[in-house]
């Protein structure tokens, strides 16, 4: 049946897709703010200098090399410094876009957000836990991953009734799970020592990428890139979650599969992203909107999309919390700074209604 | 073709919502359930689709346990048509007939060009290509039962099960609906609909059966199943029939007697 038929009409008329020069531009954008990024901080690299590093650094891969004809801080500027927290940049906001514009398929609401299961209540809890035992960063960043995992998985057996996971129970669970997290978070807050840990506790929670280094980025990035790669992969698939359960059903879906397949892929990359900087609110939320104002509401390019569209807001953003003050601003303040409004601009031009 | 064989089903375990179901819908068949509210049709309904486990006996499709076949394979046989209702994003509504093509898409696979092709092929075969590119949060109800239906049949199934596919619609679009599922069962789909308009089953069934609170009143075809007598003791209330020919064709209705 499928060969015989001709196409009757031209459907590039009929069809919504993104046309080739909004690909080129979403692809580029994020490419070329990951690299004016390292050129750009408090610490004054000559632009001349940042390009003989960056090539330098690129010939010994070949086995060669550059005259050094710059400081060594310099180059600690760029490479250490600058380039592993621009990717950082890039990746989390690549892949908490991805994981809101997931959600609101699944949970067939464009309202929810990525840390609507209690992830980052969770993830706060156990990096304020990790501050007051003492331990340096990298214990921090376990705990507070470890802690997002756990509040998920509770959420998750709350919310399993009957061999289910309705999307209903699962929002209820994650607000419930949110509210104990928040309120142990309280409780350690509360009793800390006001003097030193509480502001470190408080800090933290605003979220910074200012300690990322390589060896972050090698140690999370392979789950966190799997996570990601699996959210594409199953794109196509939140169409039909978005029209419910049933009709999943109907279309030859399993839907519990798919609906735990996509908390797995989510939770890892929001676990490792407040581990790593704390919560940045409005981005997972902002982004797949704007997107779909693009793109359209089709997942099969709605989740490139974010991904890319993410990766270079946050990397605007990251940069403005570097160079706005002498002393960096917290992302999360800035992402809600910035996100409240464009979200308020999206309400208007949407007027509330999403259709 | 589809058996249902000594059929219960309980949501407790204790009280069966209904028992001793026996029905044989041949291929190619247009079959219709009638009852009124909450007297157990959806619930099997969702024992032939699978989607609930009966306490006894099986639903055969084409002489494999429905329970047997899995999600995706029983969407390549099977298209349900829902209620309409509506989605919480604006996909255009042949990006919705286009989710047919699921099944056939495996793991990771998205629509191909000839996929999306064969979509607006079956919107242009019942005649709803206009629709193709408006945004399915914005058309009426009857349109989005169409574009639903078109859906069904994307998943090039042999059987298209309905639920009350007419019940929020207005007069016109009943009768485009209920056409266009005519149209399918002459294409040889096999059809089971649940419907509350008695009356529908004259337009369009083959077989029919009756269902109240106690079980199956009464099964078998058409004239067997829409008598005076069934139709009372269905519902409850008097109801009578009314015959008349018009260009050499009986045509029936039925109506309450109040």
């Amino acid at each position: 049946m499928m060969e015989e038929m001709k196409s009757s009409v031209d459907l590039s008329s009929i069809e919504r897709r993104p046309r080739f020069w909004h690909w080129l531009l979403m692809a580029l954008a994020p490419a070329v703010l990951l690299i004016v990024s390292l050129f750009m901080g408090r610490y004054w690299v000559p632009p001349g200098q940042v390009l003989a590093i960056l090539a330098d650094r690129i010939l010994s891969v070949f086995g060669g090399g550059l005259p050094q004809t710059w400081p060594d801080a310099a180059a600690i500027s760029v490479i250490n410094v600058r380039l592993p927290r621009a990717v950082a940049a890039a990746f989390i906001g690549a892949g908490l876009s991805a994981s809101g514009a997931a959600f609101q398929g699944m949970f067939q609401n464009p309202l929810v957000d990525p840390f609507v299961l209690g992830v980052s209540a969770g993830a706060s809890f156990g990096a304020a836990l990790a501050i007051i035992w003492g331990l340096d960063s990298f214990g921090i960043q376990l705990i507070s991953f470890a802690c997002g995992l756990c509040a998920v998985a509770i959420t998750y057996f709350l919310a399993h009734v009957l061999k289910t996971t309705p999307v209903l129970m699962l929002v209820l669970s994650g607000m419930v799970v949110s509210a104990f997290f928040q309120a142990m978070l309280s409780v350690i807050k509360y009793t800390v020592d006001a003097d030193e840990k509480l502001p470190a506790i408080t800090f933290w929670l605003m979220g910074s990428l200012s300690n990322v280094t390589f060896s972050d980025l090698l140690i999370a990035g392979v789950p966190y890139l799997a996570a990601m790669a699996g959210l594409f992969i199953v794109r196509w698939k939140l169409n039909v979650l978005s029209m419910g359960d049933m009709e999943a059903h109907a279309l030859g879906v399993n839907s519990e599969r798919y609906k735990l397949l996509i908390i797995i892929c989510t939770t890892i990359i929001t676990s490792v992203s407040v581990a790593f900087c704390g919560i940045i609110g409005w981005v997972g939320q902002v982004i797949p909107h704007f997107c779909r104002m693009i793109v359209g509401p089709d997942h099969k390019t709605l989740v490139p999309a974010t991904m890319l569209v993410g990766a270079a807001y946050l990397l605007v953003i990251d940069n403005l919390c570097r160079l706005l003050s002498t002393n960096e601003i917290p992302m999360g303040i800035l992402t809600a700074v910035v996100g409240a409004p464009i979200f308020a601009w999206l309400l208007r031009r949407t007027r509330g209604g999403w259709n | 073709m589809i058996n249902i064989q000594n059929a219960s089903f309980s949501y407790d375990g204790v009280n069966p919502v209904w028992q001793d179901v026996n029905i044989h819908i041949a291929s190619g068949e247009c079959f219709c359930l009638m009852g009124p509210n909450g007297c157990g049709k959806t619930t099997l309904f969702n024992c032939i689709n699978g989607r609930l486990p009966l306490r006894t006996g099986h639903v055969l499709i084409d002489g494999k346990d429905v329970r047997d076949y899995s999600t995706n394979e029983l969407a390549k046989v099977m298209g349900i048509v829902y209620q309409e209702h509506s989605a919480p994003f604006p996909y255009t509504s042949l990006e919705v007939v286009r989710m047919g093509r699921t099944p056939y898409l495996g793991l990771m696979g998205t629509p191909s060009r000839q996929d999306t092709e064969f979509a607006y092929h079956v919107m242009e075969e019942l005649g709803i290509e206009h629709l193709a590119g408006k945004s399915y949060t914005q058309i009426s109800g009857g349109e989005r039962q169409l574009v639903l239906i078109a859906r069904a049949v994307c998943q090039q199934p042999r059987i298209i099960l309905f639920d009350e596919p007419t019940s929020h619609l207005d007069f016109k679009n009943q009768a485009l609906v209920l056409e266009t599922v005519r149209n399918l069962s002459r294409r040889g789909i096999t059809i089971v609909m649940i419907s509350h308009f008695p009356n529908h089953v004259w337009n369009i069934a083959d077989s029919a059966a009756m269902m109240n609170y106690q079980g199956i009143v009464v099964h078998g075809s058409v004239k067997e199943v829409m008598t005076e007598e069934n139709l009372t003791k269905t519902y409850g209330v008097g109801v009578k029939i009314y015959r008349t020919v018009r260009d050499g064709k009986e045509i029936c209705f039925c109506a309450p007697d109040l």
